[in-house]
């Protein structure tokens, strides 16, 4: 079983009729998530790819025993959708959609932790536990299912490293896509914290960006809690320029905050591997594995 | 996007927030004739959205209006940090007995709005953050249940004052909470916030960036968002902006070209780590069609430093064939005038390949390698 979600996890698709919301419902569908049910207001008893859409949440959730979202809805009704997933009682929210404002992105997640619901995103690819479920839109071809947890804050960086990963047969065991803007659902924290917990899990991916300060936290937590995991970072942004936003509404150096050079010290300092180049990720956990490995059996045969 | 200083003022004004007196002129003479309206001293102000203006010599005092005249006359047309000033702000001189620093934010870790004020206004709020960090106060805000007036009166009190004055304050503090939400500001600050020597507090500047994301519920800016593409942008940057591309101009010889802003990022950090100079940031964005594939190839080329482009293409919605045929597209368009390597892998990438092969364009696997090449091809001209 995958972190947040799993060959358990009964989706709906908000936004299904749209282009981009159909489009993936069937590369989900034939990915094997269990997508439940769609919902579009005025849409309500159409079918999409043989997946029934109704009017409401509320309808499409109760009917089908959901617990999870995936939203498509365009940017100044994203939010509202969030909202309603998360008042019908659904615990795992992925939000897809770009450019929704940080005010609007800000009482969503307000809302989600008064119900203790997770958002995934926004500006998210989503996330893929390989093999049992893909509640995304990120190209199902290069995961493979394995032991490394992924968090990310980009999308197609976070395809090149999960080749990497897959070719150098480390796999995945969940790869999770906090999202490209500044304010996102989950942290780099938090997704240690179930990384720590998960079996599955035996090292962790983080792959940062400039902009903000989140990667900085999870050194914190990972020097103050003893992180009992190997962990590996990349940071893009190395020779961005300060003030500029380089694609992702996040990834922005404002004044001092949230340098690539700043990340980068922290990890060091906190013991975690820095990756030079993308595909150097793979080859950073393999040494780590593969000395502890050689650890624990001296450990043993003592 | 950022307001100017005067137009952040005037929002200042609609809410009742005290700022000095004064006008916006364009010329020297009409600079002078306010400044005998408005009674020497003034302060003479570049409008201008850089930061580091005060600094850089854009705000001139002047103690009479020949002063004015002669100061606004060196201002206007002048280039400050590289932007041309176009406009003055001219203004009553405050003799301040304090400066305060009062703004509104978004912090990342807790998803929420925070109100920073300190008692050391006038600098750099970061600077004063590194060098004081006591004398800052910070107050993050529960999106459920807003700022308060109680925690405005919190803030003020925590900065030492009582009576009247913590009212005053409190008051300014609660209203620039409210243009924060009524114009989805990413940040609004006043700094410095003066209290004069006769007790009250008067909003010297102010700074107002709306986030992007939310202009469609700010449509009466719209006009100034073209204002500003054409004063602040180079002519690639507002191309792709009506290519609703994302493109930022570096200073290397080395066009790049990706998808997906991270990985795009860490092409130019690769091209940098093997001793090259990345020339811009260009995101195609997911799923990117042929035609959008050769407006970047376009806008890239256009720039005159650009000895050679490396387009890195990670295939995932985006496809590989689509690309290909976006790049043969920008050949036929305008012609290939410099070196391009290309490195394309991912969804349909035997068909991609086939279009590039049959076209005698050639590629490589990996991004390493063909940022080593783009990085050789750059240093020796070809």
């Amino acid at each position: 079983m995958g972190v947040f979600v799993g060959k358990h996890t009964r989706a709906i698709v908000q936004g299904i009729t749209g282009g981009q919301g159909s489009f993936h419902t069937r590369l989900m569908l034939d990915y094997g998530t269990q997508i439940v049910a769609g919902v579009t207001p005025m849409k309500g008893g159409a079918q999409v790819h043989g997946v029934p859409v109704y009017d409401t949440v509320e309808e499409a959730a109760s009917k089908h025993k959901a617990d999870a979202s995936i939203i498509f809805v365009p940017a100044p009704f994203a939010a509202e959708a969030a909202f309603e997933a998360i008042e019908a009682g659904l615990k795992t929210i992925v939000i897809i959609t770009e450019h929704i404002p940080v005010k609007d992105a800000i009482q969503v997640m307000a809302r989600a932790k008064q119900a203790k619901a997770i958002v995934i995103g926004p500006n998210t690819p989503g996330i893929i536990a390989p093999n049992e479920c893909k509640l995304g839109i990120m190209p199902a071809h290069v995961f493979r299912r394995g032991i490394v947890g992924v968090a990310s804050r980009s999308g197609t960086l976070t395809y090149e490293i999960a080749t990497g990963l897959s070719v150098s047969d480390l796999g995945q065991s969940t790869c999770i896509g906090l999202g490209g803007d500044p304010i996102v659902g989950l942290s780099f924290v938090d997704i240690l914290k179930e990384f720590e917990r998960d079996k599955q899990t035996k090292a962790v991916a983080l792959i940062g960006e400039i902009g903000g300060n989140l990667e900085e936290l999870a050194t914190e937590y990972i020097a103050r809690e003893g992180y009992s995991k190997p962990v590996a970072a990349f940071i893009a942004g190395r020779t961005a320029p300060s003030g500029k936003r380089m694609g992702h509404a996040g990834a922005i150096i404002m004044g001092r905050t949230g340098t690539a050079r700043s990340k980068i010290e922290a990890f060091k300092k906190a013991g975690v591997d820095v990756a030079e180049k993308p595909r150097d990720v793979a080859k950073l956990l393999s040494e780590r594995l593969g000395k502890k490995s050689i650890s624990t059996r001296r450990n043993s045969e003592k | 996007m950022k307001l100017y200083e005067h137009e952040a003022k005037t929002i200042f004004q609609k809410y009742e927030i005290p700022t000095p007196r004064g006008e916006l002129r364009t010329s020297s003479s009409l600079v002078r004739e306010v400044t005998a309206k408005l009674g020497v001293p003034v302060a003479i102000k570049a409008q201008i959205l850089v930061s580091g203006r005060g600094k850089a010599g854009g705000i001139v005092f002047a103690n009479s209006t020949q002063e004015a005249e002669t100061a606004a006359k060196k201002l206007l047309g002048s280039e400050i940090k590289g932007v041309k000033v176009k406009e003055v702000l001219v203004e009553e001189k405050i003799v301040a007995k304090k400066e305060l620093y009062f703004g509104i934010t978004t912090d990342r870790a807790k998803c929420s709005y925070v109100a920073i004020a300190s008692s050391e206004g006038g600098i750099d709020i970061e600077e004063v953050a590194a060098m004081m960090p006591e004398r800052i106060v910070k107050f993050f805000i529960d999106s459920t249940y807003g700022f308060r007036s109680y925690h405005a009166y919190q803030i003020a009190r925590k900065l030492g004052y009582v009576g009247s004055q913590l009212r005053d304050l409190a008051t300014i503090f609660i209203k620039l909470y409210k243009i924060a939400m009524d114009y989805d500001a990413e940040l609004v600050e006043i700094n410095p916030l003066m209290e004069t020597v006769d007790g009250r507090f008067v909003a010297a500047d102010s700074r107002l960036l709306i986030d992007d994301n939310a202009l469609y519920r700010h449509p009466e800016y719209k006009e100034r968002l073209i204002h500003e593409a054409e004063i602040e942008l180079s002519a690639q940057e507002i191309e792709a902006q009506k290519a609703g591309l994302a493109y930022v101009k570096l200073d290397g010889n080395i066009g790049i070209i990706g998808n997906g802003a991270g990985l795009v990022m860490a092409t130019l950090d690769a091209v940098q780590f093997y001793g090259g100079r990345p020339a811009n940031f260009l995101d195609v964005g997911g799923g990117a069609s042929a035609d959008m594939m050769a407006s970047a190839l376009n806008i890239v080329l256009s720039d005159p430093k650009v000895e050679v482009v490396f387009i890195n293409i990670l295939g995932g919605i985006t496809r590989c064939d689509e690309v290909a045929k976006g790049i043969l597209e920008a050949k036929k368009r305008i012609g290939f005038t410099k070196p391009i390597v290309i490195r394309l892998v991912g969804t349909n990438e035997e068909e991609g390949r086939r279009i590039l092969t049959e076209a005698g364009i050639h590629f490589l696997d990996s991004m390493e390698e063909a940022a080593m090449k783009a990085v050789e091809i750059a240093k020796t001209g070809g």
